[in-house]
């Protein structure tokens, strides 16, 4: 379960003038459900992903993560949540499997239970061939399972992923959406963050619709399609964020700092 | 404080570290391997220069050689000398090395040594020229032997002796043992070469667990998993501590080494050199106490935490390995500074100095490897380190919390 509240994280840009990346931000996420945020480029969905993850403390505003807040809590709430983003490496000097074990142990398994913990992940994600071998040499396909071991190896409650298709093919990308419905079905609760219009459409049981730091629109592709008279995701989308004009008036500042 | 993540980021760090060739090449391969390499070929070198500098019979011109007969057959009587006939350009022939000094005597020498007038015998020199100075040295040597056998004659002649114009001699005696020698003259350069390892050893790593892992994008994905802040820093920061004083620890076994390793190889030469030396001088060769040399490798301990924990925070800022070397260089510079100033003469270590960082271990490094223990200074200036040392590591710590430089764009 994720429950956003006002969530609001300001930065501050080099001339000190004040961006609002997530600007009052409310939503709610079930377990068993996969929650889309569906945005552009810089309109907050890394810093909302990125808030609930701990990674940065809102300026105002509330969430819970599987009953912790993000605040307060946020070393409990780091426990329950796999994190996985186009930009979460692996350290490319340890094998696949000394990959795994490591953030086993920093999520407090023992090694007995990594051990076979691991070996269920390499039989379910077909990663026998190079469990031992170092990920630096990896093709895009292989990291993207290692990072999907990684983020499961705790067995956490929800699951956050940032863009996790950006720059990956066709076969590795499906690899990823086919994961991510696993989680829906394991019980999961997921949030899940793209610019890719198909993927929300064949993924999410909820959208949220996010320009300028706000959700514009929310609810599931069919009430999306009835609110806004269209059946194409694109144009839903469009017509959420007040026109194509207003997409390129976006001079909104990126909100993700990467 | 969670000591098993400690331990658990720390293993990982070091086995990270180790697996990494930019490492291993600057903690092992350049201290095993190159420091000797340096060593072996400046001191086989250097032996070869001074043999051959002492080998050469210097080529010396005499200026005037009739206007003193006795003092020509002097100056030609020393087999250390071989004589040029004269010619007017002497300056420039000493300075283009074809003679090593020249010797002029006046006109009417003679005559002016038996009126009792003071004639004035001038030696052309290139200063700060060993072959040159070797000459001259050898001239000097004749022409007071000469002036002294010219008094003696006088004297007799007025039936005077000796003494009457040396009532008494001087002789210098050298208490100081042959440690304290050395530990003046390469005491401040042992802490010097601790610290500086020690940082540049720690700067790599320091690097590559902060810049490199932005830059590598893993640390987003440490960040999100349950391992503390100060646990992370800890565990990072014990693999730098751990790689620099790996490298001080190869390095200075290698140095060692290579110093028993020089003496065997060259033990006839430099035995025979150091009788020369020990005969010219007077002196004993210098010595370093080992035990002191221990002592300033504890006593650069905390200083090593210091440097670990400032580069630390200085390249946890930088987003890439290029932006944090640009800040690591003027640390490099802190640290050589002070300890150079300490190798100054007449730097002598006071109880304001001791809390000044880097020159405070040097100074009493210094006294150290001479084998002298001033434990209070000693306290004084271990427990300021430590002092220093924990609020750099404080500093680390705080800025891995600020989310403005873990995500600085």
């Amino acid at each position: 379960m994720i429950e956003a509240e006002g969530l609001t994280k300001v930065f501050r840009d080099k001339k000190r003038v004040e961006v609002r990346a997530v600007d009052g931000v409310s939503f709610r996420v079930e377990p068993g459900q996969i929650y889309g945020l569906l945005g552009a480029n810089g309109a907050g969905k890394t810093t909302t992903l990125r808030l609930l993850a701990t990674l940065l403390k809102p300026t105002s505003g509330a969430a819970t993560v599987a009953g912790f807040d993000v605040v307060r809590q946020a070393h409990e709430v780091r426990k329950q949540v796999g994190f996985l983003a186009a930009s979460t490496a692996l350290y490319g000097r340890l094998t696949a499997r000394e990959t795994i074990t490591y953030f086993g142990r920093l999520n407090g398994l023992g090694d007995p239970e990594i051990a076979v913990r691991t070996r269920r992940l390499t039989e379910e994600l077909d990663m026998g061939e190079f469990i031992d071998r170092r990920t630096d040499k990896f093709s895009t396909g292989m990291k993207q399972k290692v990072s999907i071991a990684r983020t499961l190896i705790h067995d956490p409650a929800v699951m956050i992923f940032d863009e996790p298709t950006l720059g990956l093919d066709v076969l590795a990308a499906r690899t990823i959406v086919r994961f991510i419905r696993d989680c829906r079905e394991r019980g999961k609760t997921v949030i899940y963050s793209t610019h890719v219009m198909s993927e929300v459409e064949k993924l999410c049981d909820v959208i949220g619709i996010v320009h300028g730091g706000r959700i514009r629109a929310e609810g599931t592709l069919d009430a999306l399609r009835a609110r806004f008279g269209q059946r194409d995701m694109e144009e839903i989308f469009v017509a959420a964020v007040g026109g194509e004009s207003a997409l390129a008036r976006q001079d909104v500042p990126p909100a993700t700092t990467r | 404080m969670n000591w098993n993540q400690i331990r658990t980021v720390y293993g990982k760090e070091m086995r990270d570290a180790l697996r990494d060739r930019r490492t291993l090449l600057s903690m092992l391969l350049v201290p095993a391997l190159v420091i000797p390499g340096i060593m072996f070929a400046f001191t086989a070198v250097s032996l070869k220069v001074v043999k051959k500098a002492a080998e050469e019979t210097p080529a010396v011109m005499i200026i005037g050689p009739g206007n003193s007969e006795p003092l020509q057959k002097a100056l030609a009587g020393s087999p250390k000398l071989r004589l040029v006939p004269a010619a007017s350009d002497y300056a420039q022939q000493i300075s283009d090395k074809r003679i090593r000094a020249a010797v002029e005597i006046p006109p009417g020498f003679e005559a002016d040594l038996a009126a009792n007038s003071i004639a004035t015998v001038k030696i052309y020199t290139y200063e700060g020229e060993m072959k040159s100075s070797f000459a001259a040295g050898e001239i000097d040597r004749i022409l007071r032997e000469f002036r002294e056998a010219a008094v003696t004659r006088k004297l007799g002649e007025r039936g005077l002796n000796a003494s009457f114009v040396r009532p008494f001699e001087i002789k210098r005696q050298n208490v100081a043992p042959p440690e304290k020698v050395g530990g003046n003259l390469f005491g401040g350069f042992v802490p010097y070469l601790l610290i500086i390892l020690s940082v540049v050893g720690a700067m790599y790593p320091a690097i590559d667990l902060t810049a490199g892992e932005k830059e590598r994008g893993t640390m987003e994905t440490i960040l999100c998993s349950p391992v503390g802040r100060v646990e992370l820093v800890l565990g990072k920061f014990l693999t730098v501590l751990t790689i620099s004083l790996s490298t001080v620890v190869t390095s200075i076994t290698s140095m060692a080494l290579s110093a028993v390793g020089l003496v065997h190889l060259f033990a006839g030469k430099v035995g025979a050199g150091a009788k020369a030396v020990n005969a010219a001088t007077g002196q004993q060769l210098p010595m370093v106490d080992p035990v002191g040399v221990l002592g300033v490798m504890v006593m650069v301990l905390p200083l090593a935490v210091v440097f670990s924990a400032l580069l630390f925070s200085v390249s946890l800022f930088a987003k890439s390995h290029k932006e944090a070397q640009t800040y690591a260089s003027p640390i490099l510079f802190l640290t050589i500074l002070p300890a150079m100033a300490a190798m100054l003469p007449g730097v002598e270590l006071n109880a304001k100095l001791a809390l000044i960082p880097v020159l405070n271990v040097s100074l009493i490094g210094k006294e150290m490897v001479s084998g002298s223990f001033r434990y209070d200074m000693m306290a004084l200036i271990f427990g300021s380190s430590c002092l220093y040392g924990a609020a750099a590591l404080a500093v680390a710590v705080r800025l891995f919390n600020r989310e403005s430089v873990l995500f600085r764009t």
